[in-house]
């Protein structure tokens, strides 16, 4: 389970000290689909750059599983149980997906689980293992890729999407749900998914919606959608799978 | 050949058993074993200086394998070999020099490799350049290339130095004929104060010829690397010169490129990136659990591999 306990962080901007989250508390039960969503600039991807590791806050405590984490490292934290899929996939010079997958499943796996990995996420693996993970990749193709290192890593208790949405075409979104889904189904880990998108918040056993970094409600979607539409009004958040770029 | 030699050889020909294949092996300063085959013949100079390598035309799938070896600190040599490629010749020449030095006084190798590959030959040269050894003697190479490729040639080039060698310099010249084609990957790491000095200069003289040359490098610590590409397009040619390299610690690198088209239908590109690895890409290698540190060694493992 992961706690975090009055989580604070601020940023120095022009001279003056920007609060980004003010004093949040939550739980994520074990096993369970969250899905944090919230209007742009609300501090969600903030939130989950502290839960992995790349930012501190500025006052706050984290546990993991009834350990305090504040102050591990982001490799400590990967080593605990957390895994994290970017928005923006990372892309690499010279380094191959088998590669990236077997970094990420450890020296544990054949040649028939590291196929499989990429099977779960919609790729052939003849066609992609030896591929380098650069810019030749398209981004669907890259944030599956990122997905699958994810389910390789065989110690993954918590996992963390930041906007799995962001940055792809429709088709690809498609097959994206489709294996969050499934995920979901399997129940092997925790799952927590920033997003703004219909189709995710609607396989979610649960909604924090974060405002101005602040938790303004945790329910079901039929509980957390009044409250978003107060707050961004009826604009581009909350729409169909029409709204991804 | 002894224990350091026999090592010295594995790391610049991998896993290749050159004693079955046409060969000349130097070590320090000598040849220790030579094969000529029907189609290779592998002829020591009569000055002394090199060897001649004369491959037939049509030569198909052959391996010529004329690595160098030094493991006597204090020799200092400059050697000139010559190929020549038959017309319509399939061949892979394997050459590369290992030094390995104990002692205080420095070691250093010159290699003259000239190549004329001949019409419809295609070469695949690759030289793996490797140092070691516990003495403060410096072990340097300076190896330098000339090549002319005749009408319809071929060559790759391959070229890799992975560590422990102190200074290099490294000059390819080439000139090619219609439709001649020349691809060049050099591969470089410097770490502790060493230095690697590149320098290419290509001329594309025959019309619908092209050249693509490619370098990765990684410099650490207080090494120094500059890289210069000149490509000159003197008719309808195509010439791509690409350097890529990582920047670490106190490490400096130049890139130099330089084109020049005398031809109203000579494309010609350059790129140059230099810059550290990205925060991003370790940040992604460390949550699937690596440290920082092992993050950064398959960055570069990849960057070269």
């Amino acid at each position: 389970m992961l706690e975090l306990k009055n989580i604070c962080f601020e940023v120095l901007q022009e001279g003056k000290v920007k609060q980004i989250l003010s004093g949040i508390n939550l739980k994520l039960q074990d096993e369970k689909f969250t899905v944090i969503t919230g209007p742009n600039g609300s501090g969600k991807s903030t939130l989950a750059k502290i839960i992995i590791g790349i930012e501190k806050p500025t006052s706050g405590e984290i546990f993991f599983n009834g350990i305090n984490i504040t102050n591990f490292s982001i490799t400590e934290r990967a080593q605990a149980g957390m895994s994290f899929a970017f928005q923006q996939p990372v892309r690499f010079k010279g380094i191959t997906v088998r590669d990236l997958i077997q970094l990420a499943a450890g020296r544990c796996c054949d040649e028939q689980k590291l196929c499989s990995y990429l099977l779960e996420v919609g790729l052939c693996a003849r066609d992609y293992m030896e591929r380098e993970v650069d810019a030749s990749l398209s981004g669907g193709e890259l944030k599956r890729i990122e997905i699958a290192t994810i389910i390789a890593k065989q110690n993954t208790k918590l996992a963390v999407f930041d906007e799995p949405e962001a940055g792809i075409d429709l088709w690809s979104f498609h097959k994206l749900i489709r294996v969050f889904e499934k995920m979901h189904k399997a129940k092997k880990r925790a799952i927590l998914i920033i997003s703004h998108q219909e189709r995710i918040l609607n396989i979610a056993d649960e909604i924090i919606l974060i405002s101005n970094g602040q938790v303004k409600k945790i329910g079901t979607r039929d509980e957390i959608l009044p409250e978003m539409m107060d707050i961004v009004g009826n604009c581009k958040f909350y729409q169909s799978e029409d709204a991804v770029e | 050949m002894n224990k350091n030699q026999e090592h010295l050889l594995r790391q610049i020909t991998d896993t290749i058993e050159p004693s079955l294949t046409a060969h000349n092996i130097r070590a320090n300063g000598k040849s220790i074993s030579r094969l000529s085959t029907k189609n290779i013949n592998i002829i020591a100079k009569k000055n002394g200086t090199g060897l001649d390598i004369i491959i037939q035309p049509n030569t198909k799938n052959e391996i010529v394998h004329i690595p160098v070896l030094i493991d006597e600190s204090g020799i200092e040599e400059c050697v000139y070999n010559d190929f020549y490629i038959g017309e319509y010749a399939d061949v892979q020449i394997i050459a590369g020099c290992g030094i390995h030095n104990d002692g205080t006084l420095a070691s250093r190798h010159d290699g003259i490799h000239t190549f004329h590959v001949g019409k419809n030959a295609r070469v695949k040269y690759m030289e793996k350049h490797y140092g070691d050894g516990q003495g403060h003697g410096k072990r340097n190479m300076n190896p330098k290339t000339v090549i002319e490729i005749e009408k319809n040639g071929f060559m790759e080039m391959e070229t890799i130095q992975m560590q422990g060698i102190d200074s290099t310099k490294r000059s390819t010249t080439a000139k090619l004929a219609e439709n001649a084609t020349l691809i060049v990957k050099e591969k470089i790491l410097t770490q502790g104060d060493q230095t690697a000095e590149t320098d290419f200069d290509v001329n594309l003289c025959g019309e619908n010829c092209s050249t693509n040359l490619i370098s990765r490098s990684v410099a650490k610590n207080a090494s120094r690397q500059i890289f210069r590409a000149k490509m000159q397009g003197n008719n309808k040619c195509y010439g791509h010169t690409e350097c890529d390299a990582i920047l670490m610690d106190q490490a400096d690198i130049s890139a130099i490129p330089e084109i020049a088209a005398h031809h109203l239908e000579a494309n010609l590109v350059h790129e140059a990136v230099i810059g550290k690895i990205a925060g991003e890409q370790l940040i992604k290698l460390m949550t699937l659990g690596l440290s920082e540190k092992e993050a950064e060694e398959q960055i570069i493992h990849g960057f070269l591999k």
